[in-house]
């Protein structure tokens, strides 16, 4: 269109010099300042004590977990869903964001009712006469909690992505004698990873900084770094030390972006 | 690809009409009474909404009323004065921190006769502890920590912190998830103060703290009455406030204060410094300590209330002479308050907890 | 065979997604006061819900924010998307960079950084920084969802509009806006949704007396769900699906996916 819209863009410049930059300035200032004003890096470095490295590692290791988990179930799901040729592009998408009008907190609770000891799950385990299920309070749970909470970040830009690719490559592709495998491997899964690198991207980061699923479902036994930045700045009230574990945690948001920058030049990946 | 269009136009039009009837129907009746406001910052489900209901038809006073989870949550909203409150109902050793950190105004008794007229004279004794002259607070509600246990669940009654660590309870065990309550309960056990900072005394309670946590099925705050009353787990570190409403629940439940002694705590009402709405604070508090809104937050909350004239209201005899809601305290002689520790004792011990949490 | 397989996968899916959703409302009709015990069928927490005018009063703000939220958001992205046509390739790749953050960042940090930021400027904490701090992270939801249709734009058709004589505004809402309306009401619809389910940017942001549902919440788990929550939660989630199918199985529609369905098989 003319270049007279560019002033068009001057209300989200404002929105987003003020409300995204700057906010994220005051996270820096208060990361790299003691209580007195003065300059540090112990609220950076405090990552590396015993307490703050292992709540990190669990993190990692359990978003990292999910993300898998998240992946392998949606992608079949998504594969299915797009070869369903239905006309029902937007059908297909409230079905996963549904869910999302109940409360995210009341959702995660009634996995609580579900796994606890004498919860649903096992009382119908028992009607069976099947063993109990022992994970409500442990890693399993919290991972149960972060797969049902992201997998629709995960389906979505995967169904996407899926959908767009042009059924008459794969034809083509069948029809020069590659096995179904074959086309799997080098005509689908190479033009859906857009979608992939989206869809990790949106699983993996709010997994890593949860603090709800894990104190709803890990019992409070299992402190990840997302619960450390909450307790910081609504518990213990040192907001300098929040700051700078916030830090930490935005080098591995920078690295995802980095990622999806270089897989997903135009924003093929997206959710919609 | 016009019909597609339409077909959208249909659905936002109903998305719409949808919502802006729903936004209408809520008409928002916000804004002040014809005396003014009082903003009150409590704790979650302390309060029967029933009397607020009531302070604000008789006074014509609007409350602005909102909710706290932890004294540790409640403080930094306060201090950074985001929101300016008249009113806040900390417990004993975070007034003292906000006693000394200036945050307080000093109460005119004058303004509020009920205080003086029904609030137990030994409550305002306790209330020395951390407001030494009586100048700051007005007791609502006190009470001790102790254990709630399920008596079908255990082999013999418990009596003692040290059962907590018994092996026979292995993820049958709810723990308190908070510094102060975890700490104090494998203080006790070493009988060291609950207000100690003694390096060595700290680090041998966050062992035994650490040497507990396999045993533990799971760390939660409130979360363990309702557990407790599902029978999910036998034994529980609980405030005595909720054991009435969970025996209620379920008649197995057993509170008892532990033999090694426990803390005693006291949650007051206090007016802060920059407080808007002074008079209108004054006229809530005194409301509040009357003993028929006394009695009816009794029935509401379970929690101990030191309103004596309200304690005399009470019909049912077993309640009122209840040893879990009213204990005679001059049987014990370990029992303590907490009192604060500093900013340095703070972040010691808050290091030391996420060490335990994170072990 | 695989057919099957493939429905019964999807079916365990689904049921992975909705389980806790049944869980919730069966509690709703549940008489006894805690979530661990079943007490027998009531209908009593519905009508005690109309009564409890907290939980109304918390509805109202959770939708008033989700709704005014996401309308602003929207107005604003939209501008923003057509605006960002008319730029340098560079300037374009660095805005969308910006744009990612809110929705790439953790919502933790979001929060706090919004909290810090009005904190700084003195702002009064209350139903005007939630509403601010929503706006922000629904704008990325509305940007990413009109870019598309705004690349697949055909320049031409404005230009002929405004060679005919139509005004700009006039070749806008005739030409462009057409065009653009489904990734419009995608986005809104998607920001409506986000800022409805929001909770941590909410809670670090909100101010005194102002809950919104999932705040008021938040405070609840530690003492208990009230179940005029799992009721108002049941309520909210059957109109909308009742809303959902009543939209997508309108007769004229059910024809169409009739004839893909024959197609397909």
């Amino acid at each position: 269109m003319t270049s007279k819209n560019k002033w068009l863009s001057a209300p989200y410049l404002f929105w987003s010099a003020v409300f995204i930059i700057i906010p994220l300035g005051m996270v820096l200032y208060y990361g790299l300042t003691d209580r007195t004003g003065a300059f540090t890096i112990d609220n950076i470095m405090a990552i590396t004590s015993a307490g703050h490295a292992k709540s990190l590692r669990l993190a990692l290791l359990l978003s990292f977990i999910s993300t898998i988990v998240c992946f392998l179930l949606a992608y079949p799901l998504a594969m299915i869903l797009a070869n369903m040729k239905v006309k029902r592009h937007n059908f297909i998408i409230l079905i996963f964001i549904l869910p999302m009008w109940m409360n995210f907190l009341l959702r995660t609770l009634a996995w609580q009712t579900l796994l606890e000891k004498n919860g649903v799950i096992n009382h119908i385990l028992s009607f069976l006469h099947l063993p109990a299920l022992k994970i409500i309070n442990t890693p399993a749970a919290i991972i149960l909690g972060m797969v049902y909470n992201f997998l629709p970040f995960m389906v979505l830009p995967l169904y996407n992505a899926l959908a767009k690719i042009d059924t008459n490559v794969i034809n083509a592709a069948r029809d020069l004698g590659a096995s179904h495998f074959y086309t799997f491997i080098r005509i689908i899964l190479p033009l859906s990873v857009p979608g992939i690198i989206s869809g990790i991207t949106m699983v993996f980061i709010p997994a890593l900084t949860t603090f709800v699923i894990s104190s709803l479902l890990g019992g409070g036994k299992l402190l990840l770094i997302g619960d450390v930045i909450e307790q910081e700045f609504t518990r213990t009230s040192n907001w300098h030390l929040g700051s700078g574990l916030s830090m930490v945690l935005m080098i591995f948001i920078l690295i995802n972006m980095v990622l999806s920058a270089i897989f997903d030049k135009e924003g093929e990946g997206s959710m919609l | 690809m016009k019909k597609y269009r339409l077909h959208h136009i249909k659905q936002i039009s109903v998305t719409l009409a949808l919502l802006l009837s729903v936004i209408l129907c809520g008409c928002s009746s916000a804004g002040k009474g014809v005396n003014g406001q009082v903003i009150v910052y409590n704790w979650g489900e302390y309060i029967d909404p029933e009397t607020i209901r009531m302070f604000e038809e008789e006074s014509g006073i609007k409350v602005i009323y909102d909710e706290f989870e932890t004294n540790e949550s409640m403080y930094p909203k306060v201090e950074s004065g985001a929101v300016a409150y008249d009113i806040a109902c900390p417990s004993d050793y975070m007034i003292s921190r906000m006693i000394q950190n200036g945050m307080l105004s000093e109460l005119d008794y004058a303004k509020m006769p009920n205080a003086r007229k029904n609030i137990g004279a030994q409550y305002f004794e306790q209330s020395r502890g951390f407001d030494p002259d009586n100048k700051y607070a007005i007791p609502y509600c006190w009470g001790t920590v102790g254990i709630l246990y399920n008596k079908t669940m255990v082999e013999e009654p418990i009596t003692r912190w040290e059962q907590l660590w018994d092996e026979k309870y292995a993820d049958n065990i709810l723990m308190q998830d908070s510094v102060r309550d975890a700490f104090m309960v494998s203080e006790k056990i070493c009988g060291f103060s609950m207000n100690t900072l003694d390096p060595e005394e700290l680090e041998t309670a966050k062992n035994l703290l650490i040497e507990q946590k396999p045993l533990i099925q799971a760390y939660v705050v409130d979360q363990v009455r309702d557990k407790m009353i599902g029978e999910e787990a036998a034994i529980g570190v609980i405030y005595s406030g909720e054991a009435i409403y969970t025996q209620r629940e379920n008649p197995n439940l057993v509170y008892v204060i532990p033999e090694e002694g426990t803390n005693v705590w006291i949650d007051a009402w206090v007016i802060l410094k920059n407080a808007p709405n002074k008079e209108n604070a004054e006229k809530f508090i005194d409301f509040m300590c009357r003993e028929d809104i006394a009695l009816m937050n009794f029935d509401y909350i379970t929690y101990s209330t030191p309103n004596e004239a309200a304690r005399n209201l009470i019909e049912d005899e077993d309640i009122r002479n209840s040893e879990i809601a009213f204990p005679d305290l001059s049987r014990y002689d370990n029992l303590e308050t907490y009192v604060y520790l500093g900013e340095e004792g703070d972040s010691l011990y808050n290091e030391l907890w996420k060490e335990v949490k994170a072990y | 065979m695989r057919s099957v397989m493939k429905k019964i996968y999807i079916a365990l899916i689904i049921l992975f997604l909705y389980a806790p959703i049944g869980t919730l409302i069966v509690l709703s009709f549940n008489a006894s006061k805690t979530r661990a015990k079943w007490g027998g069928f009531t209908f009593n927490w519905y009508v005690s819900l109309f009564q409890n005018e907290e939980i109304l009063r918390a509805l109202f703000n959770t939708l008033f924010i989700a709704f005014v939220s996401s309308l602003t958001a929207t107005v604003i992205g939209t501008v923003a998307c057509i605006a960002m046509t008319a730029m340098k390739r560079r300037t374009k790749a660095i805005l969308m960079g910006i744009t990612n953050i809110p929705m790439l960042n953790a919502d933790i940090v979001t929060g706090i950084s919004l909290m810090l930021l009005y904190i700084s400027l003195g702002i009064r904490f209350g139903m005007g920084t939630i509403l601010l701090s929503h706006i922000t992270f629904n704008i990325p939801y509305v940007i990413l969802s009109v870019m598309p249709r705004v690349r697949q734009l055909n320049v031409s058709t404005y230009e002929a509009a405004l060679d005919l004589g139509a005004s700009n505004l006039n070749a806008f809402f005739k030409v462009v806006f057409p065009d653009l309306l489904p990734g419009i009401l995608s986005g809104f619809l998607m920001a409506f949704t986000m800022s409805l389910d929001d909770f941590i940017i909410t809670h670090f942001t909100k101010g005194v007396g102002v809950d919104t549902l999932s705040t008021k919440i938040y405070t609840e788990i530690k003492k208990g769900i009230k179940p005029e929550m799992y009721a108002l939660s049941a309520l909210i989630f059957i109109t909308v699906l009742t809303l959902l199918i009543l939209i997508n199985l309108s007769p004229a529609d059910k024809n169409k996916a009739d004839k893909n369905k024959a197609k397909a098989e």
